[in-house]
């Protein structure tokens, strides 16, 4: 011990080194370690954005067949035939398949598309470069997460091309139908191949939110103060908070149904008998996987909300040339949103005999998210207001953003009460709702975000006129395919049922089953028309040529048009100011960039 | 490079960037943020192992289950094995606080060595869980989906239940299948969640003894700090904490 009294610390706390290690990254890297294995975090959001983007067609599609059995029950499709063989046999979907594809369509759009798709790719590209990072804090760990991400996504994909087809017991997976291999086609070696894809997802979100979260801490550049950040970061700081902390009670889930499926075990299954036989199951309740799952899906819709929330955000107050309304408001907001997320889940669950007491504080928890929901609408509308505002593609898709948002938020009122809920439980009611408000809502804020950053991924601009017929098709489309199902599930007509002729209450609605149909299928293809736009400009996209497009305010802009692995040529720049200061720069220009110190006499924000 | 000088030449302000907010790398905040993120996971098999619980007329007796010690059979020995258990465990976050501090010092003989003893410690828990297991699965019969069969006698699951209680002993007597219904419950918990807890000691048992190679070989003298024994020695003690929980939900209540 002659050393004693030598107190080492740990590393170096303050991220200089990052500098330092920044210069010899310029050498020409090999293609796999510079776009397969990249741990480049720009190049990682590029790789999420486009499975999620092949994510996105393959669910879309799905949607597309069981709305034309939904639509034309008595007609058969035989192009169905060409995609899905033996499960749509002479061009009509057999039932069995009919709820493997809405499983699937809930589980690819929810988990793949929009929670890897949309925060995967927006907190690797926006977070290290808006802060003023070299990178995220472990890149391998980033890379690591991708990867998991990419084998969860081939093992559910697998899961489509086994024999008796993927899981089918809807995308919450409930037992009894998820925890007896013989319940239904799909609970067999579908179901177990749900299960482990959904086991690696949460490893594949854990290492990335663990990242989001400490580089957001650690790695903020010199200035940039917590209130300093834009709010893309703060909503997709929280996001990754949820995702910390509500995945691992998936995940205790989902290890209790495997128990139950294959080790004899009754976490969730208690007497139930087959064919007059009693199975060995005492005990369990199926309740208990609601409140372990729902403990994740709530927050999980708000993992799908908030990155979309933050980019319209940037985006409204970007194109609006106004600084945004309310930014402490947003930022309180986001916490409230956040705390409440984990207060509601049993607003799911109101039908399953819970006490009405109980209900009536969940009631009470779900309605106040009500509050700070209503105060980001306000202020994005008011951060419009007598804007100066460019009403490109990306500014569209964030306007659309908050339409949707309203519209959606309003009826999730009536389904957070629990007296109306009993009766539009598991209706279109509720189909409509979390469709148009996690679902296109959700998108339209992936879509702003993809128009706005993409001259920033790939130093090209997207076709305008194809983004513009891409944003009015989608919105009236939306919206003509999720207004009438309100009607129809105030009458009544549930959710997941295979044919509506056999009944004569709903007998009456297959006019408007029709119109809907042919409406999601005409917005499928106005989604390939994006896909086009895409890739086409991702090669031959009309170049961008100053390092400021729009004229932000964020760092991200101060970066060379294609910036290399570390972001910025020279030193990482300082921070003065916050990032909305849309006003008269004193110069004739309409903003003043986040770099740019405080004017004599102005005062900080 | 000690964080002194580099923090004195930022700004006074904690959270004004350029530097961690809590003077912590983020490896360490990963690791924060990961057992948080763990605590949930446990959180959520002892929250529902609670309420299975609660819902049950009768349950299956710690005292009376668990009264066997190793080469002491047939002695009535309550708790004796787990208490030793448990002390074995937390001795081993003691040996594992000595190697952290160790490593404040550089003496990387000290860590060396007491690193070996936090896995001879952990090795050693991991052993006697081995035999729990064994003689709960072997002599007691109760393992992952036993004590389903309603045609299963009495006596293989009275020995479970504290018969001295009145309502117990005339809960078993009225409705045995209540009784057995909880004992297949009870062992469904108790070998997922001591199994899920085993799993983690394993691998930091793995970790300790990745560490000690990298100590005895100088990777990290080289390095210049130990930061990487007290991040798997924050997980070590997380693991230790949630043991003590594991222990009073299935030993103690």
């Amino acid at each position: 011990m002659n050393n004693a009294g030598i107190i080492i610390e740990g590393p170096n706390v303050a991220h200089s080194a990052g500098a330092e290690h920044h210069g010899h990254e310029h050498h020409e890297q090999h293609f796999i370690w510079k776009y397969i294995f990249s741990q480049d975090h720009k190049m990682i959001s590029k790789q999420f954005l486009v499975t999620g983007m092949i994510w996105a067609v393959i669910g879309a599609l799905m949607s597309v067949f069981f709305r034309l059995q939904l639509g034309f029950p008595d007609s058969t499709f035989p192009i169905m035939e060409k995609f899905l063989g033996d499960w749509a046999k002479g061009g009509k979907l057999t039932p069995e398949f009919y709820y493997a594809l809405v499983t699937m369509h809930g589980t690819i759009l929810v988990f793949f598309v929009l929670t890897a798709g949309l925060s995967g790719t927006f907190a690797n590209l926006l977070i290290p470069i808006q802060i003023g990072a070299r990178d995220m804090a472990s890149p391998f760990m980033n890379m690591l997460s991708y990867w998991f991400f990419f084998a969860s996504s081939i093992i559910m994909l697998v899961s489509l091309f086994v024999e008796t087809g993927p899981a089918s017991g809807g995308w919450t997976t409930y037992p009894p139908l998820s925890a007896l291999k013989e319940a239904s086609l799909g609970s067999g070696l579908g179901m177990d191949l749900w299960l482990l894809s959904m086991a690696l997802f949460v490893v594949s979100s854990l290492l990335g939110g663990l990242n989001y979260i400490s580089t957001i801490l650690n790695m903020r550049t010199k200035g940039m103060t917590m209130t300093r950040m834009p709010l893309t970061i703060w909503a997709l700081f929280f996001t990754a908070v949820l995702g910390v902390l509500s995945f691992p009670v998936l995940f205790s889930g989902v290890v209790l149904l495997i128990f139950d499926r294959n080790f004899g075990t009754s976490f969730y299954l208690s007497e139930i008998f087959i064919g007059g036989k009693a199975l060995p199951h005492i005990g369990g309740s199926a309740i208990l996987y609601q409140h372990l799952f729902w403990f994740l899906g709530h927050p999980e819709v708000y993992i799908i909300m908030l990155p979309g929330m933050g980019m319209a955000s940037e985006v409204l107050s970007t194109h609006s040339r106004k600084p945004i309304f309310g930014y402490f408001a947003m930022i309180i907001s986001l916490i409230g949103i956040t705390l409440l997320a984990f207060l509601v889940w049993a607003h799911h669950m109101f039908v399953t005999g819970m006490s009405p007491f109980l209900g009536s504080i969940f009631v009470l928890l779900t309605l106040l998210i009500a509050v700070p929901s209503a105060v980001k609408v306000f202020n994005w509308l008011t951060t419009m207001w007598r804007g100066n505002i460019r009403f490109n593609p990306p500014m569209l898709f964030a306007i659309g953003f908050v339409s949707l948002f309203i519209s959606g938020g309003l009826t999730g009122l009536f389904l957070g009460n629990s007296a109306i809920d009993i009766h539009l439980h598991d209706t279109y009611f509720v189909v409509a709702h979390f469709h148009i408000v996690m679902g296109v809502s959700a998108f339209f804020g992936m879509f702003a975000g993809i128009y706005h950053w993409f001259p920033k991924m790939f130093g090209r601009f997207m076709n305008n006129t194809l983004g513009y017929i891409h944003f009015f098709i989608t919105l009236v489309g939306a919206y003509l395919i999720f207004w009438p199902m309100h009607y129809e599930g105030i009458a009544g007509m549930p959710r997941r049922y295979y044919d509506f002729s056999a009944w004569e209450t709903f007998k009456h609605f297959q006019d408007i089953n029709a119109f809907i149909s042919i409406i999601a299928t005409i917005v499928f293809f106005a989604q390939l028309l994006f896909v086009v736009n895409f890739f086409a400009s991702m090669f031959r996209g009309r170049k961008v040529t100053t390092m400021n497009p729009w004229g932000s305010t964020t760092l991200e802009w101060t970066t060379p048009i294609n910036p290399g692995h570390g972001n910025w040529e020279g030193d990482i720049p300082d921070v003065y100011r916050w990032p909305y200061d849309y006003k008269d720069d004193g110069n004739g220009g309409d903003f003043i960039s986040q770099t740019t110190p405080l004017r004599p006499g102005e005062e900080s924000h | 490079m000690s964080q002194a000088t580099a923090t004195t030449a930022q700004e006074p302000n904690l959270w004004g960037g350029g530097r961690s907010p809590f003077n912590v790398s983020y490896g360490k905040m990963m690791m924060w943020f990961f057992l948080l993120s763990d605590a949930l996971t446990f959180g959520a098999f002892l929250i529902s192992y609670g309420t299975t619980r609660f819902f049950s007329a009768v349950w299956p007796d710690a005292n009376t289950v668990f009264k066997s010690f190793p080469f002491l059979e047939g002695h009535n020995l309550p708790l004796v094995f787990v208490s030793l258990m448990t002390f074995i465990l937390i001795m081993s976050s003691v040996t594992m606080v000595l190697a952290v501090h160790a490593g404040h010092y550089g003496d990387k003989k000290s860590v060396a060595t007491w690193l070996l003893w936090t896995i001879i410690g952990g090795i050693a828990f991991l052993g006697c869980q081995a035999w729990e297991w064994t003689h709960l699965a072997g002599e007691c019969g109760g393992l992952w989906g036993t004590f389903t069969n309603v045609n299963t006698p009495v006596h293989e699951y009275q020995q479970f239940f504290n018969m001295e209680n009145k309502e117990v002993a005339n809960m078993l007597h009225t409705q045995p299948l209540v009784a057995m219904q909880s004992t297949h419950n009870f062992f469904n918990y108790f070998f997922t969640i001591t199994g899920f807890h085993g799993g983690h000691v394993t691998s930091g048992v793995i970790f300790n003894i990745l560490m000690l190679v990298n100590t005895v070989n100088g990777t990290y003298e080289r390095r210049g700090h130990y930061e990487m024994v007290e991040k798997i020695g924050l997980y070590w003690h997380f693991v230790d904490l949630v043991w003590v929980f594991v222990f009073t939900c299935f030993y103690l209540l």
